[in-house]
């Protein structure tokens, strides 16, 4: 079966170093860090107290009043988010077939502010179950591309992927892939995640997750260094618009990269902790250079998962020189999550812009924060510390592991012809 | 402006509060202006709501108010008058 050609043809981005695309980019050139004291509500009772947050947001700029009070901060962000991505792709919504136009979307969690306050209005009163009529649509994770398709009018295959951190890249595969077998033209994807909220905070923190250097927030996320001690939550979303490449081409359409294959695997292990060798790790890169019908030579710039935890970072470098040998001391690799924190279901869809973008412009964005070597990494390896560097990236892939043991790599490639 | 004039003319204080509740509670919810809220319009055909902001306008009716309204007596306000009715009927 001749599979057709995907090209990523419009970018969206609200994230905490940047509200748009260029601002967004303008941060992760310059090693910006969106790691602050948390402002969305008072976290002093708490292990972590500071996230990086979307800054001085507000919905009101952007949204009406009244379709704004309906969504979840979640799904706002993916509207905003959208939205530019939209714009940004000049497509004419009035010349494009809608039922070949979908929206796949990722969010690992959903509407957690909304199922907080729901469900504590309730468990505060006299047990009379008074629930809003919009608890529901506006906590369920997939309203956010009930919403998008909605305002653009997109009528093809619409929902939403759950698969914690890995939700915002299983989204991309699948929008991915329906383009490739022809079932349709063109979609919003991405993903979008709202978790600053004391059930975030307070579950992530139950868990050991986070970061607790409250003393000095903007050097807590710190993949890779020796004393990091946790990943530092992050929110905001990213959209990208996938497009058929004859359909980008016949309306003269701007073509960023093209996206060329992508993996998916499990690690079938344990709920939270990666696999020590980094299995699935190894397979799913493995899986998406195949995908690509690319080796491992061809691959210039890896965007890792790398969240600033103890184990992960290890196991990921580990299944990096597995699959690529000599080439992983060739390679650029970076954590861009030392400066966004950890968007989880939003995060393979920032970072897919940052690798896209990286592809595009020929600069790797750093990992900041790295004070000290760990002995446990291979210091011959680049993983781009502090500052961007300037590289031809012929190719860059993604990776993106969520709880629940669930791996997802990408790979976009500069546009041939 | 006019409905609310004349609801404080010919009521106790009391009732020209409960109007002014129902009338902001309503701005508030549907994102309307004050002057499209007329004891004649409907919240569905005039004011924009469809069926879930109905039943939010209701619970916001009950929680301001302390009181409980039955379905089959929601189901017949339908109104920004017969809100207001309906509550100084029953507000206590």
């Amino acid at each position: 079966m001749n599979l057709k050609r995907v090209v990523v043809t419009g970018l969206g981005a609200l994230t905490p170093i940047g509200k748009t695309v260029p601002e967004f980019w303008e941060g992760l050139k310059n090693g910006v860090s969106g790691a602050a004291p948390i402002t969305r509500f008072d976290a002093s009772l708490f292990k972590t107290q500071f996230a990086c947050e979307v800054k001085d947001f507000d919905a009101e700029q952007y949204l009406d009043r009244k379709e704004a009070r309906k969504m979840d901060p979640f799904t706002q962000y993916a509207m905003i988010a959208a939205d530019e991505a939209i714009l940004d792709s000049g497509l004419d919504l009035e010349k494009i077939n809608l039922l070949r136009a979908g929206v796949i979307w990722g969010s690992g969690i959903g509407g957690l502010k909304t199922f907080q306050d729901e469900v504590s209005d309730f468990v505060r009163g006299d047990g009379t179950p008074r629930f809003n009529p919009f608890f529901i649509p506006k906590m369920i994770a997939d309203i956010s591309t009930g919403f998008i398709s909605i305002k653009y009018g997109f009528k093809g295959p619409n929902f939403v992927t759950v698969s914690a951190c890995a939700s915002g890249t299983n989204a991309l595969i699948d929008a991915f892939n329906y383009i490739r077998l022809g079932k349709a033209d063109v979609f919003i994807s991405g993903g979008s995640e709202a978790a600053v909220t004391e059930a975030g905070i307070g579950g992530f923190n139950a868990m050991k997750a986070l970061s607790q250097r409250n003393d000095a927030p903007e050097t807590a996320s710190r993949p890779f260094d020796k004393d990091r001690d946790g990943f530092v939550l992050g929110e905001g979303a990213g959209a990208i618009i996938l497009e058929e490449y004859e359909h980008a081409k016949a309306r003269g359409a701007k073509i960023y990269a093209e996206l060329v294959g992508g993996g998916m695997t499990a690690d079938a292990h344990h709920i939270t902790a990666p696999h020590p060798d980094g299995e699935g790790a190894s397979n799913v890169m493995q899986l998406a250079l195949e995908d690509a019908g690319l080796k491992p030579e061809d691959i210039d710039y890896i965007n890792v998962h790398g969240t600033s935890t103890p184990l992960g970072d290890v196991s990921e470098v580990k299944a990096i020189q597995k699959v690529f040998g000599d080439h992983a001391y060739k390679l650029n690799i970076s954590s861009t999550k030392s400066m966004t924190g950890h968007l989880l279901g939003a995060a393979g869809a920032i970072e897919a812009i940052a690798s896209i973008l990286a592809v595009q412009n020929g600069i790797v964005p750093p990992t900041i924060n790295h004070f000290t070597d760990d002995e446990n990494l291979d210091v011959h390896l680049n993983l781009t510390f502090n500052k961007a560097q300037k590289r031809e990236v012929r190719a860059a892939l993604s990776n993106t592991f969520g709880f629940g043991g669930h791996n997802c790599s990408i790979i976009f490639k500069k546009i041939a012809g | 402006m006019h409905f609310f004039a004349e609801c404080l003319n010919k009521t106790d204080h009391n009732m020209s509060e409960i109007a002014q509740k129902v009338k902001a509670i309503i701005v508030d919810k549907l994102g309307v202006e004050e002057s499209e809220v007329t004891p004649e319009a409907s919240f569905t055909n005039d004011l924009g709501a469809d069926s879930l902001d109905t039943v939010e306008l209701i619970m916001e009716f009950e929680k301001e108010f302390n009181i409980s309204i039955p379905d089959d007596q929601a189901e017949q306000i339908g109104t920004v008058g017969q809100a207001i009715s309906y509550l100084e009927a029953n507000v206590k």
